[in-house]
């Protein structure tokens, strides 16, 4: 019985890490059609900004969840001035743009920090269901994303932001006429997933080893997640990470971690072939 | 007159290749020259996603994906047969078959741009995820042993046709790489000038216009997909004969990346761009890897931002323009009929 219990909180901690990884690439494919393959950097950018505070002293707590999203979204706002600013409309360019960016980014903090793992201990701590040992954290996780969840739909459902910046989205010309300066809508919005990518990384540092070439694991599921999801940004991420967090938790618990991955990777490519929009292009049209 | 002289300095151009491959080894010493087979076997490489993204419109985040498959199957049929005649056919058929089956998934799935990249992408991941796991003496196809992360030592090189103990010495080895490259890049230059080739342009520039004029799109793009497969398999038995090894770091993204990069750098709508943008990053690479100063990754992303942003066409496309400008005298479309020009070797993107 047990087992089923802690193979349930597994199920929910990937549920939840996965849509917190791809709430950030979501928010900037959704809304401005650019696919950010250095996102997984973004996401190694959060998790570093994390450790490094932390270890020079400054509470944990602060480090993952205002240092982080902080950091990585200013970095997103002067990556978006100098580079996807001219980009936009340009599918490819943007996609080959941005993992040149990936690798200058890998290449800087290697440079800086050298190609070693780094960690911070986990906080919280953990408790035993049976004989088996899990811990807060992970419930922690789940909560998390609970809050991002409702935190992204209330900005763009209730404020002004969210509503000038889903007019852009759908019609920039027509937002353009009405007053709106659609250049500035785009910076705040890649600026915004920029620093929710940078809060995932701090929320999975304490978990994950971190070195500088750490997004590469991420960047592959948080793409698949997304496109499997469409372009709905809340329904549709929430919906391919349900998807895919429980194949893989489920298949690495029958087989190996190994195969696990690659059940979710074929899962991925047969789903794309079966709902080339994405689950939200077919389920749940005109949501956010 | 024109089309006489054209023809004729096409014709100088491969003779000055075939001399040139053939001097090499004799000017320069063994370790230039290894370098050399391998840039030329990494070219094929180039060749092939060239081909299918420049010409096709298929842009494949994944070529590694037949790449490796070219590799471990060279090295495999290798291994059991020891003897590489049928090991090299088998490395271009593996890869093929593979595309065949992927390209039917994509390309009669009408799956569009983005999620092509997705698909190539995480195929990749599956191949090199898989492959990494296969470590121990279960994993053994005939005699050849998986290895998992370690790959497989001690595969056979290439041999004389049919002869397994003649081995081929590092010189004969750059005269088979190089000749590869060079019989590609000419059967690609033929095919693109035959009435094939223009289909192929065809359904990249404008998918419905051609198939309101008869063709299937599908199977086109399918095809383009499983001769790049080919050729990318082809330059994986290459590698492997080069480094008589092969591990799942062949299936890496950082390779895809680069071969994107070459591809970038060169120009892509060129065949003979991303040859040389090829020859020059890896040139680099190995350079920065022989010296501490500089992360390969930083140089080789620096690069790639810089090209996407000011010099989108490629360095091949751009000094051609340089060259144009500065002899107004040749017109291309002086001579002939119209349809003449249409048909003329030189169509918008080609090199």
């Amino acid at each position: 019985m047990a087992i089923y219990v802690i193979l349930a909180l597994d199920v929910l901690n990937g549920i939840s890490s996965l849509f917190l990884l791809c709430l950030g690439l979501a928010i900037i494919f959704g809304m401005m059609k650019i696919i950010n393959l250095a996102h997984g950097e973004f996401i190694m950018l959060g998790a570093y900004a994390t450790v490094i505070s932390a270890n020079a002293g400054v509470n944990i707590w602060i480090a993952m969840l205002i240092i982080a999203p902080l950091f990585v979204g200013i970095v997103g706002l002067v990556i978006e001035r100098c580079l996807i600013r001219f980009l936009y409309g340009r599918l490819v360019d943007s996609m080959l743009a941005t993992w040149g960016l990936s690798l200058l980014i890998i290449g800087i903090i290697t440079t800086i920090y050298g190609n070693t793992q780094q960690g911070v201990p986990t906080p919280l701590g953990g408790f035993s269901i049976g004989s088996y040992q899990s811990s807060y954290y992970t419930l922690f996780l789940a909560l998390m994303a609970a809050v991002m969840m409702a935190i992204i739909y209330g900005v763009m459902r209730y404020t002004r932001f969210g509503l000038v910046a889903r007019a852009t989205m759908q019609n920039p010309a027509m937002a353009a006429t009405l007053g709106v300066n659609p250049a500035r809508v785009y910076m705040s919005t890649f600026a915004l997933g920029a620093a929710v990518t940078g809060l995932a990384g701090g929320l999975l540092a304490p978990v994950s080893g971190i070195t500088p070439v750490m997004g590469g694991a991420y960047v592959a599921k948080a793409f698949m997640t997304v496109v499997g999801g469409g372009a709905a940004i809340l329904s549709g991420t929430l919906s391919a990470a349900s998807l895919f967090g429980s194949v893989n938790q489920i298949g690495a618990y029958f087989t190996t971690p190994v195969y696990g991955e690659v059940i979710v990777f074929t899962t991925a490519i047969v789903l794309i072939r079966l709902l080339p929009q994405g689950i939200s292009g077919r389920f749940f049209k005109g949501n956010l | 007159m024109d089309k006489h002289l054209r023809l004729s300095g096409q014709v100088g151009a491969i003779a000055l290749a075939i001399v040139a491959i053939a001097i090499v080894p004799s000017v320069i010493e063994l370790f230039a020259l290894m370098q050399l087979t391998l840039f030329a076997a990494m070219a094929v490489l180039a060749l092939s996603l060239a081909f299918i993204w420049g010409f096709g419109g298929i842009l494949s985040f994944g070529q590694t994906a037949f790449f490796g498959l070219g590799g471990y199957a060279y090295a495999i049929a290798a291994i059991n047969f020891q003897d590489s005649t049928p090991a090299i056919l088998v490395a271009i058929a593996v890869p093929a078959t593979f595309a065949a089956i992927l390209g039917y998934f994509i390309f009669f799935g009408r799956i569009s741009d983005v999620y092509l990249g997705v698909i190539t992408l995480t195929v990749t991941l599956i191949l090199f995820n898989s492959v990494n796991s296969t470590s121990g003496d279960a994993y053994k196809i005939g005699k050849a042993l998986l290895g998992g992360f370690n790959g497989m030592p001690a595969v056979p090189t290439f041999n004389m046709p049919f002869d397994p103990s003649t081995v081929l010495s590092p010189e004969q080895s750059w005269w088979t790489t190089a000749g590869v490259l060079l019989a590609a890049f000419l059967m690609l230059r033929l095919l693109l000038a035959l009435p094939a080739g223009r289909i192929i342009v065809a359904v990249r520039e404008n998918e419905v216009r051609a198939s309101l004029l008869g063709y299937d799109p599908r199977l086109v793009k399918c095809l383009t997909f499983i001769l790049g497969g080919a050729i990318a398999g082809l330059a994986g038995a290459l590698y492997v004969n080069w480094g008589a090894f092969v591990s799942p770091t062949i299936f890496s993204l950082s390779l895809s990346a680069e071969i994107i990069i070459w591809i970038t750098v060169g120009g892509l709508g060129t065949l003979l761009g991303p040859i040389i943008g090829c020859v020059v990053i890896e040139y680099i690479v190995a350079y920065i890897g022989s010296q501490q100063l500089l992360n390969s990754n930083l140089v080789l992303g620096g690069v790639l931002v810089i090209f996407v942003l000011l010099l989108p066409k490629g360095m091949v496309p751009t000094a051609r323009d340089l060259v144009m400008r500065l002899m107004p005298a040749s017109k291309p479309k002086a001579n002939g009929p119209p349809v003449q020009s249409a048909a003329a070797p030189h169509p918008a993107g080609a090199e």
